[in-house]
């Protein structure tokens, strides 16, 4: 099955952090992504640019709606995620404990759909 | 005390003795739990009004036994099943004062057959210790949901089983054990997964490895198994710098340790060593007893913990043993034939996503001067790293020089 692996954190906590800190981070990802790979569970998985960067579009009575920023303020962005591939639900939690991000945010984790197979 | 705070204690202290006496009477632990459920709820809305009993427990089981009679006449009556209500009706009346403990046939009984091995160790957390399915699923790494499913299902499993939760043989308690050990110490192993110790699980596992001890105490193994947590339990603070940092053992102050804990640790063992029955959870602990003996001898004596390994690993053949195997090697024949050792180790493909593999492979091919192979190899430990304790201490940039 594929699994999404989606970090949720506080944009505010990251810009505050010191350089140091930040360049740490960046190491602890990149030794988890290599990881992934070894393991050949990455499918893919990117880092967002900040919210404040985004647009949302909607279509109302047939006129699109362009806003700024995205949908809901909430205290927590979509920072980045992962696609990865592994036999279970439970394995895809044991990678999400491991995610770097799980320590200051929070990780969702949401199975793909299957297209079901026609009988 | 307060009502709430008393329900508590009794919670803590009781729950495990007063389930396993009705799951005992009743054959059914689902049942049992409920009817222990609506007997701790009845209290919260009694003793606050009418204050709290003399026997809080004695109130609980007789409360909880009358839910269970009343729930038993209703499926009774529905099913007109009398063979049901004569059962209960041959039970005695009113609890004894001083019930007898049937914690280990509780025990015994959540290590049934009938149960899938890697639900055993959260089945007895919640039948001893009340521990809800939320906690135990977040200390296996599993969704609440999922986990309290698979708890109902085990539960119909054992029904359906007709396991006994009444105390077996002598013989039979023998037979069983190996199975109730292996799940405490899967649990405390889920609670210090990636060697981190972050989990509070690995508190409650020591504490049911110490119950087992004194429920059991003519079986080595059940002592060896609790003087293993105990002093794993007793190095646990000093794993941790006062920045929070990840310290590992070799660096670790042995003032820091659990002087206490490390001595019922040892009298546990010895007790165990009497018994003439020596097994894998007295090799381990008599491991971490050496590792504890560098409190006073001011070195760690490697040539003795290598001999114990040694006996350990053809005994288990387990892959993890191997890993530990070779670091105590290379302690005693140098860097380069604990890194052969462990290369050797790692042709199991069950190592590949075992973060302290990695880690120890890291630091042993860094004094036997592989750098490159160091470095990948900390990065791999890193990436597998569960605690961001020990995740910073890989990433360091000097993890390779201090050890």
């Amino acid at each position: 099955m594929q699994a999404m692996l989606m970090i949720w954190s506080e944009e505010a906590a990251w810009n505050a952090m010191p350089p140091a800190a930040q360049a740490e981070a960046m190491g602890a990802y990149r030794a988890y992504a290599e990881a992934l790979r070894e393991a050949g569970a990455m499918v893919g998985g990117e880092r967002l640019l900040p919210s404040a960067s985004a647009a949302t579009v909607t279509l109302r009575d047939g006129a699109p709606q362009v806003l700024d920023g995205p949908y809901a303020e909430t205290r927590e962005q979509l920072g980045g995620y992962f696609l990865i591939e592994v036999p279970d639900m439970e394995a895809a939690i044991r990678w999400a404990a491991r995610c770097p991000g799980a320590a200051h945010g929070r990780i969702e984790v949401r199975q793909v759909w299957q297209m079901p197979v026609a009988a | 005390m307060n009502a709430q705070a008393a329900a508590e204690r009794a919670a803590r202290q009781s729950y495990g003795r007063l389930l396993a006496w009705l799951a005992a009477r009743g054959g059914d632990l689902a049942a049992a739990e409920d009817a222990l459920a609506d007997a701790f709820a009845a209290a919260l809305v009694h003793w606050p009004a009418a204050g709290v009993p003399d026997r809080p427990e004695a109130w609980l089981l007789t409360t909880a036994r009358r839910r269970l009679l009343d729930q038993h006449r209703r499926r009774a009556t529905a099913r007109a099943a009398a063979p049901d209500l004569l059962h209960q009706a041959s039970l005695p009346p009113d609890p004894p004062a001083a019930f007898p403990d049937h914690r280990l046939a509780l025990l015994l009984a959540c290590a049934d057959p009938a149960v899938d091995p890697a639900l055993r160790a959260p089945l007895m957390l919640q039948a001893v210790l009340g521990l809800d399915a939320a906690r135990i699923g977040s200390a296996f790494l599993v969704a609440p949901a999922a986990m309290g499913q698979r708890l109902v299902r085990a539960k119909r499993r054992l029904r359906e089983a007709g396991a006994r939760f009444a105390l077996p043989e002598p013989e039979h308690v023998a037979d069983r054990l190996p199975d109730v050990l292996a799940a405490i110490y899967a649990a405390y192993a889920a609670g210090a997964a990636d060697g981190g110790d972050a989990g509070a699980l690995a508190e409650e596992a020591e504490w049911l490895a110490r119950l087992l001890a004194g429920l059991a105490p003519l079986q080595p193994e059940a002592l060896g198994l609790a003087a293993l947590l105990l002093h794993l339990q007793a190095r646990r603070a000093a794993g941790r710098d006062a920045a929070g940092g990840y310290v590992p053992l070799s660096a670790q102050d042995p003032r820091r340790w659990d002087g206490a804990r490390q001595h019922e640790a040892e009298s546990l063992l010895a007790r165990a060593a009497r018994l003439g029955a020596p097994g894998r959870y007295q090799w381990e602990a008599a491991i971490a007893s050496a590792h504890a003996a560098r409190a006073r001898l001011g070195h760690t004596p490697w040539g003795e913990i290598l001999l114990i390994y040694n006996a350990l690993l053809a005994a288990t053949g387990s892959p993890v043993v191997a890993v530990n195997r070779a670091v105590a090697l290379a302690e005693v024949q140098g860097a380069a034939a604990g890194l052969a050792a462990l290369r050797r180790a790692g042709r199991d493909a069950r190592l590949a996503g075992y973060q302290p593999y990695w880690a120890a492979l890291a630091a042993l091919a860094d004094r036997a001067g592989e750098a490159e192979a160091a470095l990948q190899a900390r990065r791999r430990a890193a990436g597998l790293a569960t605690d961001p304790a020990v995740r910073a201490f890989l990433l360091r940039p000097d993890a390779g020089v201090s050890r």
